[in-house]
């Protein structure tokens, strides 16, 4: 517009070089009321919407054992939040029931995930103690499936978080051996792998996760790694925290308290 | 000048043109983000998160129902979430759905909860279901938003707390000791010297369980005169859990 201008420049009684320093002074206030603008409008219109960077995150997940009341309400929530199957083989999350006798082996039982409560045994009085403990996708560090994935279609997010590319898994399972957590299953409709992803649409937003949302007792906590003031941080601090199967060195995100010897 | 060897050419060629596929599989099969932020497809990410929430978050619903929640948070209940006992009420909340979400009135949705379990942590508030009023809906009792049940009659637990306790949870809770003792104010005081006094007459069951009584339609009615023989009545009912086969 302004090189049209230019070639009239004669008309307007300007010679070329008041011309070229006009051009050179008004160019940069347009470039800069162009590019600020309609920044400024965006602002009153309402906040731009704030892009999500998951480079600035580190999250992780804290169960605490000792509040745990065996209701599963998380399991059930996780269902509903992410479409998984009905069928009492399909968990991203579920609760098990630890039962440790005077003597042997701890009884580990999980009839549908907790969802429907766990039936009370009239034979206790053989129980030494017992406990609940929720179950879920550790988030390692070091995952063995993302090792494992022939095609890159399980991977770790910059912020931390295991998911599974819905559109390139070729539903070879391989993954669901190497997971020594037993988090992950085959959709049986869709064919691939599919796992916990800490409600990575929650989450993302600001939101908790549905099973954190829903727990009764707080007996899971979310929040960044690392930050002070985060609920997690405060976990860490006030509990002696473990994480399961610590020998792997897998190096879980999911991080919890009062979990037993026998707790696997 | 030295020849290239025959054999060589069509090799050469071969080589060229698998190279060729290799480089159009490449092209074809490894999607577009692949490798940009790590040995997966970035857009990926972006797919993940845009899967849409189900349970909206107790937040959302204090614009409609604040009321309910200033009520739970000063409550033992203060610590479940909305959509804990009613489920997913995302599409409720922003209105997409005319459907409203559960309200869970059965014994079954509380006792998932506070039946009892040898697996809760101990000092959790837990009950026997077939001793704590049977086939009764909790939310007869208990306000599910703020479930602590009113103390009765607190005047008389500091004492008698046995009697209250038992009381309270059968279906002669809603009954004032005094309904059917009659207590000098000094009793209190005096508990010895001033005695309190047991029904002696059979009319106090009478004036709410006899054929022709004023009391509410739920009450169970019997035939004074034949009901029960010669016995009293509390010879085979305890007064104060008279559910309690005896
Ligand atoms: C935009 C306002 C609004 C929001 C937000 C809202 N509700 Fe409601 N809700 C209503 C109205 C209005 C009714 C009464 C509808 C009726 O009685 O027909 C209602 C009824 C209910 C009922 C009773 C259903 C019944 O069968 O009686 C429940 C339970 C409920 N809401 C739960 C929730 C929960 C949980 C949330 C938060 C996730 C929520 N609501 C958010 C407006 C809202
Ligand atoms: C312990 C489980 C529980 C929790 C937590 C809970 N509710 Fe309820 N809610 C119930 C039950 C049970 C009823 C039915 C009560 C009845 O019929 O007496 C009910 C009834 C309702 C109703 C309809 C009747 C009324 O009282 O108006 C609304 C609306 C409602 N709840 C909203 C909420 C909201 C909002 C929250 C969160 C602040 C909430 N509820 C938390 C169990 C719960
Ligand atoms: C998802 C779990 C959950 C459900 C469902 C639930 N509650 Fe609770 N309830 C709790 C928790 C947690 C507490 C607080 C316990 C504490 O203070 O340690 C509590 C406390 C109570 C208390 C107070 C006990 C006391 O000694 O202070 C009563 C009574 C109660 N609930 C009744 C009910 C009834 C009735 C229902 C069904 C409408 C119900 N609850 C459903 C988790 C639940
Ligand atoms: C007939 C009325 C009634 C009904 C029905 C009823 N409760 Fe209660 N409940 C009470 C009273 C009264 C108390 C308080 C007793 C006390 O203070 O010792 C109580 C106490 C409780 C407590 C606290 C126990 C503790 O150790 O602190 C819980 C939990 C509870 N009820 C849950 C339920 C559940 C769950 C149901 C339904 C399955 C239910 N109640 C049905 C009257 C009732
Ligand atoms: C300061 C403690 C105290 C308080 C408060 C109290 N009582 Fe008593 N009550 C006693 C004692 C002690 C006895 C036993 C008296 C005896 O055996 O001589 C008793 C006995 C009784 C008896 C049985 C009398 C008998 O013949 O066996 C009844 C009925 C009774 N109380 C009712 C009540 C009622 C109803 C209230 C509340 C209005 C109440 N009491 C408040 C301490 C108390
Ligand atoms: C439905 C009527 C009724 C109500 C309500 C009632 N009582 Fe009684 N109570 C009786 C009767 C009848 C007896 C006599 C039982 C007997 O002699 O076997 C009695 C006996 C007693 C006794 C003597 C000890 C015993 O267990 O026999 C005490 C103490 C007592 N009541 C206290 C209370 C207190 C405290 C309350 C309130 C929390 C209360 N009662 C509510 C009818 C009632
Ligand atoms: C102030 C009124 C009142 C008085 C007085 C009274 N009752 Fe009741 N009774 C009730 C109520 C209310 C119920 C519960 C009805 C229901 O909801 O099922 C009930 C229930 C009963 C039941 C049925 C229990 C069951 O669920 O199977 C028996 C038995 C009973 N009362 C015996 C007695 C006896 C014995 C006395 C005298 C010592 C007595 N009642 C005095 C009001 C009263
Ligand atoms: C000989 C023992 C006996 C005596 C005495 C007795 N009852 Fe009963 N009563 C019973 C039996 C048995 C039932 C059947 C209830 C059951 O199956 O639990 C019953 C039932 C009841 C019911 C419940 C009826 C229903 O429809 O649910 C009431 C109310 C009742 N009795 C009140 C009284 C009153 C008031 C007296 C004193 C006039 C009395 N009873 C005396 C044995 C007795």
């Amino acid at each position: 517009m302004n090189e049209q201008h230019g070639q009239k420049c004669d008309f307007v009684g300007m010679d070329r070089r008041d011309f070229l320093g006009a051009v050179a002074r008004t160019v940069p206030t347009w470039l800069m009321v162009t590019a600020i603008v309609p920044e400024l409008l965006a602002a009153e219109a309402g906040s731009p919407d704030e892009k999500y960077r998951p480079e600035e995150h580190r999250y992780a997940m804290a169960i605490n054992i000792h509040k745990c009341i065996g209701c599963g309400r998380c399991a059930d929530a996780c269902k509903t939040e992410n479409n998984v199957p009905r069928e009492p083989v399909f968990f991203r999350t579920w609760i098990e029931r630890y039962r440790v006798p005077f003597e042997g082996e701890a009884v580990v039982d999980s009839p549908n995930g907790g969802i429907d409560g766990f039936p009370t045994e009239d034979h206790d009085s053989g129980t030494f103690k017992a406990f609940f403990v929720p179950k879920l996708c550790n988030h390692c560090s070091n995952a063995p499936c993302v090792q494992v994935c022939p095609v890159g279609a399980t991977f770790t997010s910059q912020d931390g978080v295991v998911l599974v590319d819905k559109d390139y898994c070729v539903g070879c399972r391989y993954c669901i051996q190497a997971c020594p957590y037993g988090a992950r299953y085959l959709h049986p409709t869709e064919k691939v792998a599919d796992k916990c992803t800490f409600c990575y649409h929650r989450i993302t937003k600001g939101q908790p996760p549905a099973c954190v949302e829903v727990c009764p007792t707080q007996a899971r906590v979310f929040g960044e790694m690392g930050e002070q003031a985060s609920p997690i941080s405060r976990f860490m601090r006030f509990n002696d925290v473990t994480v399961l199967k610590s020998w792997l060195n897998t190096d879980p995100r999911v991080y919890y308290a009062g979990a037993d010897e026998e707790v696997r | 000048m030295r020849k290239i060897p025959q054999q060589l050419i069509p090799l050469a060629v071969l080589f060229i043109v698998l190279l060729g596929v290799l480089v159009v599989a490449r092209q074809l099969f490894v999607p577009k983000t692949f490798g940009d932020l790590g040995h997966y497809r970035a857009t990926a990410v972006d797919e993940v998160a845009a899967q849409p929430a189900a349970y909206a978050g107790y937040r959302v619903c204090l614009d409609c129902h604040d009321d309910i929640y200033q009520r739970k948070q000063l409550s033992s209940h203060a610590g479940l979430a909305c959509e804990t006992c009613h489920g997913a009420a995302a599409a409720h909340a922003t209105g997409e759905s005319d459907q409203l979400p559960t309200v869970p009135r059965g014994r079954d949705h509380c006792q998932l909860c506070h039946g009892y379990n040898s697996a809760r942590p101990t000092g959790f508030p837990q009950i026997l279901s077939n001793m704590h009023n049977p086939g009764e809906a909790c939310v007869k009792c208990h306000d599910s938003h703020s479930p602590r049940m009113a103390k009765g009659n607190g005047e008389c637990s500091a004492c008698h707390q046995m009697i209250a306790n038992q009381k309270a949870v059968s279906s002669h809770m809603s009954l004032d000791c005094t309904d059917c003792h009659t207590v000098p104010i000094d009793h209190a005081t005096q508990p010895r010297v001033v005695q309190a006094l047991k029904p002696n007459s059979e009319e106090t069951c009478g004036k709410c369980h006899a054929r022709g009584s004023s009391a509410g339609a739920e009450v169970a009615r019997i035939d004074m005169a034949e009901h029960g023989g010669r016995y009293l009545c509390w010879e085979c009912h305890y007064p104060h859990l008279p559910e309690a086969k005896l």
